[in-house]
């Protein structure tokens, strides 16, 4: 299949829920070593209260990702709020009126997050932080789509420029943010923020595999 | 470290339970739990002042809610800037129909928080203008004032801008005179002991015994140096010698100077460190206007001292001497 409606799209907001419920520890774990230590503790928080929101199930994606986008906006403070809300909230924007959501329309969105939270933080890549993730993948999977990829290998370059962006964090000195109190004194330890990103992408694109593949499936059977 | 609280995670909600009971006569509630304001806010007609923070630094920033002052407040989680629903909360309470006046301290959260409360205010047609404080000069190099943090300036910031909004500047006039109160203001601190945040129970930055750092940050924000533990006399000296050349003050200025305790020192010590920091600016030829001594911005159970110095002209003096009135300043 070349793409997933809208409303199957939904039930991604529940594998995002259950990827940062099950990462809560390993979140703060390494935003102990050079953070306050909370970022796991504040990101369950956000995601945990939108699940509550949630209810049954969204309408859509696009249902979804506001809810989220509303939560993380209005009760989750700090840095990670608007910067998190920021991107759901564009990106539903971007979707909000599509009905199938294929990999051009998906490229959009990313674009979209990508554009509307490079707006906000003043953090560039290189300065340890989510933009060390969200940058290099949605530059892969934008060229991905123009090598005429399919959405399913769109979505595996772009998990995997999640992850080695993620790791390039590990060796850069925090230049924006609370880890840029520690300077120098911050590198050989991964960005928390950068690893919650990677951990989004990632399950956003294995979630959409998914469905592609029992879609798939389906249509043959 | 015994601490009192019932559950850390109660602390923030009960903080303000506590402060809106005790002080009734000046702060209020508002649909916001987490937004208090001004009893008397909005005033009609008068450019409403607003601030906001992560918790921990009492009196900052609750404290300087009241009349002359601060007319609302956004208040974070401990060291966590409120989320933009709640600075925009703030805005609402205080706007009088004049615009509102926001300034805050420059951290990462708070301008990313605060960015979006504007926007969302501006759909609504309340019009906020900013001022971002970054007078702790150790935090970065002159040329990168802008990278700057927030420390205890935003006291005197606030104090004036609060001042020229009660004279009835209009919101360009408030901006401006809040912006010169904090270009002409410098400061740095030197942290002794640890802050612990107790949700997390346990200090996440240390300072060997017998030294300090110098140049620490509002949330233990790494310093410029680590150094053998000095008397007042030459901690004083220290401090000036960092602050006074980066404006730089001069012969014949007229000066405020703020000393504040991080939570953790005594204010006898404070003193003591004020008596030196006085003696230095006399020998430099500044004259000292007004002076404030206590734990005016702290930073939970954290040891050691801010020193601020603001530089004087009529309009910022002016606002100084206009009377004020909030538990943390008057």
């Amino acid at each position: 299949m070349t793409a997933i409606t809208n409303e199957q799209g939904a039930s991604i907001l529940f594998d995002l829920i259950k990827a940062i419920q099950d990462h809560k520890q390993y979140l703060s774990d390494i935003d102990g070593a050079i953070g306050d230590g909370d970022h796991g503790i504040n990101m369950n928080k956000g995601f945990t209260i939108c699940k509550e929101r949630l209810g049954k199930a969204p309408e859509s994606l696009a249902h979804g990702f506001m809810i989220l986008a509303g939560v993380l906006m209005t009760e989750i403070g700090g840095s990670l709020g608007p910067l998190y809300g920021t991107l759901f909230r564009s990106m539903a924007r971007e979707i909000e009126n599509v009905k199938d959501i294929d990999k051009i329309a998906f490229g959009r969105m990313m674009q979209c997050g990508k554009e509307k939270l490079a707006a906000l933080s003043e953090a560039r890549q290189g300065d340890k932080t989510i933009m060390d993730v969200i940058i290099p993948a949605e530059r892969a999977y934008r060229e991905a789509v123009e090598e005429d990829k399919s959405f399913a290998q769109c979505l595996e370059a772009m998990a995997r420029a999640a992850r080695e962006g993620r790791d390039a964090t590990r060796d850069m000195a925090a230049a924006y943010g609370r880890a840029s109190r520690l300077g120098e004194r911050s590198r050989g330890v991964i960005d928390a923020g950068a690893a919650s990103c990677c951990l989004i992408l990632e399950t956003m694109a294995r979630s959409i595999n998914e469905k592609l593949t029992s879609l798939a499936a389906g249509s043959n059977s | 470290m015994q601490r009192i609280f019932n559950r850390p995670e109660d602390m923030v909600n009960e903080m303000i339970e506590g402060f809106v009971r005790a002080h009734s006569n000046l702060v209020a509630r508002t649909a916001n739990p987490r937004v208090l304001k001004y009893r008397q806010a909005p005033v009609k007609g008068k450019v409403g002042v607003v601030t906001g923070g992560g918790s921990g630094h009492k009196p900052a920033f609750i404290g300087y809610i009241g009349r002359n002052m601060v007319d609302a407040v956004a208040v974070g989680e401990i060291f966590t800037s409120p989320p933009a629903q709640m600075f925009y909360d703030a805005f609402r309470a205080a706007d009088g129909g004049s615009g509102v006046a926001c300034l805050y301290g420059n951290y990462a959260g708070d301008n990313m928080n605060v960015k979006m409360a504007v926007e969302m205010a501006a759909e609504d047609g309340i019009e906020v203008k900013t001022v971002v404080a970054n007078d702790d000069v150790p935090s970065a190099p002159k040329e990168r004032r802008d990278r700057r943090r927030g420390v205890a300036g935003e006291v005197l910031m606030w104090k004036v801008g609060g001042a020229r909004a009660a004279m009835g500047g209009s919101l360009g006039e408030v901006i401006a005179e809040a912006q010169r109160a904090i270009d002409n203001t410098r400061s740095i601190g030197i942290g002794l002991h640890p802050c612990t945040i107790p949700e997390v129970g346990h200090a996440n930055f240390s300072i060997e015994a017998g030294t300090m750092e110098v140049g620490i940050g509002h949330h233990g924000e790494p310093g410029i140096e680590v150094v053998p533990l000095e008397t007042a006399g030459a901690m004083a000296r220290r401090m000036t010698d960092i602050i006074l050349p980066d404006l730089p003050f001069g012969r014949g200025d007229e000066a405020v100077v703020l000393v504040s305790g991080l939570g953790g020192t005594p204010l006898m010590e404070q003193y003591i460190l004020y008596f030196e920091v006085e003696k230095i600016l006399e020998e430099k030829g500044l004259s000292i206007h007004r002076s404030y001594v206590g734990n005016y911005f702290s930073s939970l159970d954290m040891g050691g001292v801010t020193l601020t110095v603001m530089r004087l002209d009529a309009g910022l003096k002016e606002c100084i001497d206009h009377e004020a009135d909030s538990t943390g300043l008057r």
